[in-house]
């Protein structure tokens, strides 16, 4: 059964701006406004502005609001200070990935978790499940909020003329409640580009103008808007995982080369939390006898890897599968994330290739990130 | 979307020009171009190949996906564009133009050619 597609506060602009629209998630997107390379490379050099409002929040309150949130996700959620934000990942007892996240530390005891859009409802659940037993609140806040992005080099000083908040002050990954544009916003110093750049939270009746207002604001800079077929090839550069892709439930996330994000250490609850013995033994797995390792590959020609094919070794064995690929903008070739047997994953490994469609196209294998910005 | 009077159209999105001794120039339609989005390869037939109406003949790669190319008519290639494959933008910038694939000394044609008003009617 299919049901029709939820359109963000900000599909009428979408549609004046000529976009193509996509389904991601059950929600109508902006694909791209026109060409997917020369969004990609303003947001490198100059600016590109995102509606993310698919994305799903959730907010988390109470005097044990920390505790089940080191219980219920992998991170050392109790020790982000407020006002930070970090990077994190909920498992399930199995230790295999439901959803990367982004928790936001609003206040001693209010958190917001912001979860893809594919894996909401299963945060949402696995969130409430786990609460049971815990002085603490969690809310479904996807309808309370529409989310924007300004992502890119000139982002600062686009948003500086319309806030009069401390952006010099919000560091990266870091968020604070402000007014951007007249409008009550949550400003965020995140993304998923690789770039400086902001996420704002707004209510939704306050997308429009907000939008607008950054259009005007950023014009001379350069801004453009931005679709989802850029923000997956920013990402990809930035060597960063998207889940259904590098990360599964199938995949723990020190399979999946992302081991520092979980905290063993934590001490609430008596160091437990959701797939900690499991997560453990993956952990010595991945020291020990790691199976496959995620590694990025550059392309000798010019035909495209795509999620699920091959990679195979000098003697036309298959030794992994591409999980991501797309033309890099700024390699000006094709790259893939791929995981790949042990033995194939140092980088400078010759010889291998991957499969696209039954011809066999040279990749050599690197490091991740392909691309990592000047500071 | 603008689709030239004096070209003829497939099903498939290609675009066929008017025979000049014989040969045709062949590519895909804005319409096609606008739907694939940055096109970043193409994968042509090589000159001295036969291509049949309605069957695959090369690829186009764009950002986000892969698509058959398809010819448009029976024959033999006689030249295909260099600039194109080694810009293939020009696909999406130029498509009825410099961003023509290859050309094709015709044999044979299928019945349901469209014109552009037919073709433009057929995308709407």
């Amino acid at each position: 059964m299919t049901e029709a597609p939820r359109r963000t506060a900000l599909d009428a602009t979408h549609r004046a701006l000529g976009a193509t629209m996509t389904d991601f998630a059950g929600w109508d997107m902006p694909l791209r406004y026109g060409s997917e390379r020369d969004e990609h490379v303003a947001v490198r050099t100059r600016a590109g502005l995102f509606d993310l409002s698919h994305m799903g929040e959730i907010t988390v309150t109470g005097p044990a609001a920390a505790d089940l949130l080191d219980f219920s996700l992998v991170g050392n959620i109790g020790g982000v200070a407020v006002g930070r934000a970090r990077y994190t990942m909920i498992c399930d007892a199995d230790g295999g990935i439901l959803d990367d996240l982004i928790v936001y530390r609003l206040g001693e005891t209010e958190y917001m978790v912001v979860a893809n859009a594919s894996n909401a409802q299963v945060v949402l659940d696995a969130l409430t499940e786990r609460a049971s037993g815990f002085d603490a609140e969690v809310r479904d806040d996807r309808d309370a909020y529409a989310l924007l992005a300004v992502q890119g080099p000139e982002s600062p000083g686009i948003l500086k003329g319309l806030t009069d908040a401390d952006l010099d002050g919000l560091k990266y990954y870091a968020g604070l409640p402000g007014t951007v544009a007249g409008v009550p916003a949550l400003i965020a110093r995140t993304g998923y580009t690789g770039e400086d750049g902001f996420e704002l939270f707004v209510r939704p009746a306050d997308a429009v103008a907000l939008w607008e207002a950054l259009t005007a604001a950023g014009k001379d800079a350069g801004l453009v808007p931005c679709g989802l077929s850029c923000r997956d090839t920013l990402r990809l550069e930035a060597g960063m995982p998207l889940y259904g892709h590098e990360l599964t439930t199938d995949t723990t996330p020190f399979d999946a080369g992302l081991g520092r994000v979980v905290k063993f250490e934590k001490t609430t609850n008596g160091g437990d939390f959701v797939g900690r013995a499991a997560l453990e033994a993956a952990r010595d797995r991945a020291e020990a006898n790691p199976p496959r390792k995620l590694v990025g590959l550059i392309a000798e020609g010019r035909r495209v890897p795509r999620a699920g094919y091959p990679v195979v070794g000098p003697d036309g064995a298959v030794i992994g599968e591409v999980t991501s690929g797309a033309p890099s903008p700024t390699l000006g070739k094709p790259v893939a994330m791929a995981y790949v047997d042990a033995a194939h994953a140092t980088p400078g490994t010759t010889g291998v290739a991957v499969d696209i469609r039954g011809t066999h196209e040279p990749y050599e294998v690197v490091a991740l990130p392909f691309y990592k910005r000047q500071k | 979307m603008n689709n030239p009077q004096q070209l003829r159209y497939s099903k498939e999105h290609e675009w066929l020009s008017a025979a000049e001794e014989g040969v045709s120039a062949i590519g895909i339609t804005e319409h096609a171009a606008n739907a694939l989005g940055d096109v970043v390869f193409v994968q042509l037939p090589e000159v001295g190949a036969t291509v049949t109406a309605g069957e695959t003949c090369g690829e186009l790669e764009s950002t986000k996906s892969v698509s058959d190319l398809y010819s448009p008519i029976d024959g033999e290639v006689t030249e295909i564009n260099e600039d194109v494959v080694s810009d293939p933008s020009l696909v999406n910038t130029a498509p009825f133009e410099g961003g023509w694939l290859f050309k094709v000394k015709v044999s044979g044609e299928p019945d349901d050619l469209l014109s552009a008003d037919e073709y433009t009617a057929f995308t709407g």
